[in-house]
């Protein structure tokens, strides 16, 4: 049913879920979402399937009109929710009632929040998957970013008055500077010891040529001990290419499947959430873990976003009026 | 060719089995035996697969599959070029040659010194093999063009070629699936969709098969591009006998 017009669309909102698998031995990227433990979360506040449609914002957040009573939640990016000039929680649930608008504070930490809707944001379902892939035109709203005038809907017409919040320990804290864990390879091989210390010494600072399809980075020039070019071979979201003047990309989820770059290193999975919450101008450190390591750190996250839905806090809002004024009022029920 | 193959680790959820550093037949075909092998076994754990020319990128998911089984599992397979599990197929793509189809024709032909229907035919005569698809949705990397009609690419590359258009990039042929910028000298034009998402098979081409490209008049062009919108078209698929 339909449940939001948009007024301003931001500047890239786009429909995403976990991404479009199957198909990249064809030559289409996977795309979906940047970063995965906060739309997790979100569709968890809402009640959804963890892998239902949500949306994507970048940097600054949408203003959409109210068609429908429904419920959302938002997470990632500190970029507070505001319904009808009130401020609502970030990493909270809450109520959006027909003809009411919502937009979004400017935003004060991390790149990109992730609002989920109950039932999740209906879109063209392509090869599989919901996400938008904007440069092949597939997916989501026409293929497209979501723009003046878009009509979004969600699946189902339920609406249920049940809210939560998730706990405070558990939201991440987004900084300018983030240390990036990496596994060495496929062609480190490529480079000397000197060339691979270099790279794990050294802070990058991600350029202006930074989207959904990848990173370009500035700092020192790692040089191959040879060539830079190999047979064109399979690419994943996170591998790290170093091209012939030395400066690394980190490919992202809208990269395309094969290049012909030497990949000295690949970001862990857990990290790439990590990496989607940084922006031009912010600066990375790489630092090389083991294989072992990584999938402890893969195994804590689903502990963690395990920990997170047993301890979400219910929550309820009320309109409360003390002379004269109108308060929303956000109470956390106590057991 | 390596004795043994290399795994190559691509960060905690993907490994590269790596056959060599070389783009050939024997190589890639070793890659493809391997696909084949793991997508018969539809082995839990793996969530796809990217086979390129000389490794394959197996992307899986490590909580439920470890490592070691992964690699276990590669190394029972059986990727010797004898036991081929896949049946390779010839897949015909009708082709207007020249004209505002193929604008660079005559440029080849006179970079050859040759006529355009010299070009026509050497350029119909083998069946190319597909290495594997990548840089863009649909676009297969082939082999097996003479170099008699090898050309350079074009120094200005074109803002936009039309889907469908069929070019020569030095010694490599190949087929636009969708519009795009390029600077490849472009021969002709099919009017088959490599690439159509809302198709039950959005794309048409798969590594290891044989394209051949088989020469139609403008009329034709214009009969097949409107089968082809109405979905009544289907393309020739044969099998591929060495």
């Amino acid at each position: 049913m339909e449940c939001f017009k948009v007024i301003n669309p931001g500047l890239f909102t786009s429909v995403q879920d976990m991404g479009r698998f199957g198909y990249e031995r064809q030559g289409v990227p996977v795309s979906g979402v940047m970063d995965e433990f906060s739309f997790r979360v979100a569709n968890m506040l809402v009640g959804n399937a963890e892998n239902t449609p949500a949306l994507e914002i970048t940097l600054l957040g949408p203003t959409l009109e109210v068609l429908q009573d429904t419920v959302v939640a938002v997470t990632g990016a500190w970029m507070r929710p505001v319904v009808d000039g009130r401020e609502m929680p970030c990493w909270s649930s809450f109520p959006v009632r027909k003809g009411e608008t919502l937009s979004f504070a400017p935003v004060k930490a991390g790149c990109r929040a992730y609002m989920a809707v109950l039932g999740g944001f209906a879109g063209d379902t392509v090869m599989g998957s919901v996400s938008t892939y904007t440069r092949g035109g597939i997916g989501g709203v026409k293929g497209r970013r979501l723009e003046k005038g878009d009509i979004l809907s969600r699946e189902g017409d339920e609406f249920f008055a049940h809210f939560f919040k998730v706990r405070e320990e558990y939201i991440p804290h987004y900084s300018s500077e983030e240390e990036i864990r990496i596994i060495l390879g496929p062609q480190h091989d490529y480079f000397s010891r000197e060339s691979l210390e270099l790279f794990l010494n050294s802070t990058y600072t991600i350029t202006k040529d930074a989207d959904r399809m990848g990173y370009r980075l500035d700092g020192p020039e790692i040089k191959a001990k040879e060539k830079h070019d190999i047979i064109t071979d399979g690419i994943l979201p996170g591998a790290v290419q170093i091209p012939g003047n030395g400066k690394p990309i980190i490919m992202l989820k809208d990269a395309q499947t094969t290049g012909g770059y030497a990949k000295i290193a690949t970001v862990v999975s857990t990290d790439l959430s990590k990496l989607a919450q940084l922006k031009p101008g912010d600066r990375i450190n790489f630092r090389a873990i083991s294989l072992q390591e990584a999938h402890q750190l893969l195994q804590k996250m689903e502990y963690v976003l395990d920990d997170i839905r047993k301890t979400l806090v219910p929550s309820r809002y009320f309109d409360v009026t003390v002379d004269g004024t109108v308060y929303n009022v956000n109470i956390e029920l106590l057991k | 060719m390596y004795k043994i193959p290399r795994i190559l680790p691509a960060g905690d959820k993907a490994v590269v089995v790596e056959y060599g550093n070389e783009i050939s037949e024997e190589c890639n075909k070793k890659v493809l035996n391997l696909y084949n092998a793991l997508m018969k076994r539809d082995i839990t754990g793996i969530v796809s697969m990217i086979p390129t020319y000389r490794s394959l990128l197996i992307k899986y998911e490590p909580l439920r599959i470890t490592v070691d089984n992964l690699a276990a599992l590669i190394a029972k397979c059986d990727t010797s070029t004898s036991v081929e599990e896949f049946k390779p197929k010839i897949i015909e793509i009708p082709v207007a040659y020249g004209g505002d189809f193929g604008p660079d024709l005559d440029y080849v032909a006179k970079y050859h010194d040759m006529t355009p229907e010299e070009v026509i035919k050497i350029h119909t005569e083998s069946a190319y093999r597909i290495y594997m698809l990548g840089f863009t949705m649909g676009f297969a990397y082939l082999g097996g063009m003479s170099e008699k009609i090898a050309t350079p690419r074009l120094e200005k590359p074109r803002t936009e070629i039309p889907a469908g258009s069929v070019g020569i990039a030095g010694s490599q042929t190949g087929i636009y699936p969708i519009a795009s910028p390029g600077g490849w000298r472009l021969i002709g034009k099919t009017p088959v969709k490599l690439y159509d998402p809302y198709r039950e098979k959005p794309i048409l081409l798969e590594a290891g098969n044989y394209i051949k490209f088989v020469r139609i008049t403008p009329d034709e062009f214009y009969e097949i591009e409107r089968q082809v919108s109405t979905c009544a078209y289907e393309v020739k698929i044969y099998d591929y006998n060495v």
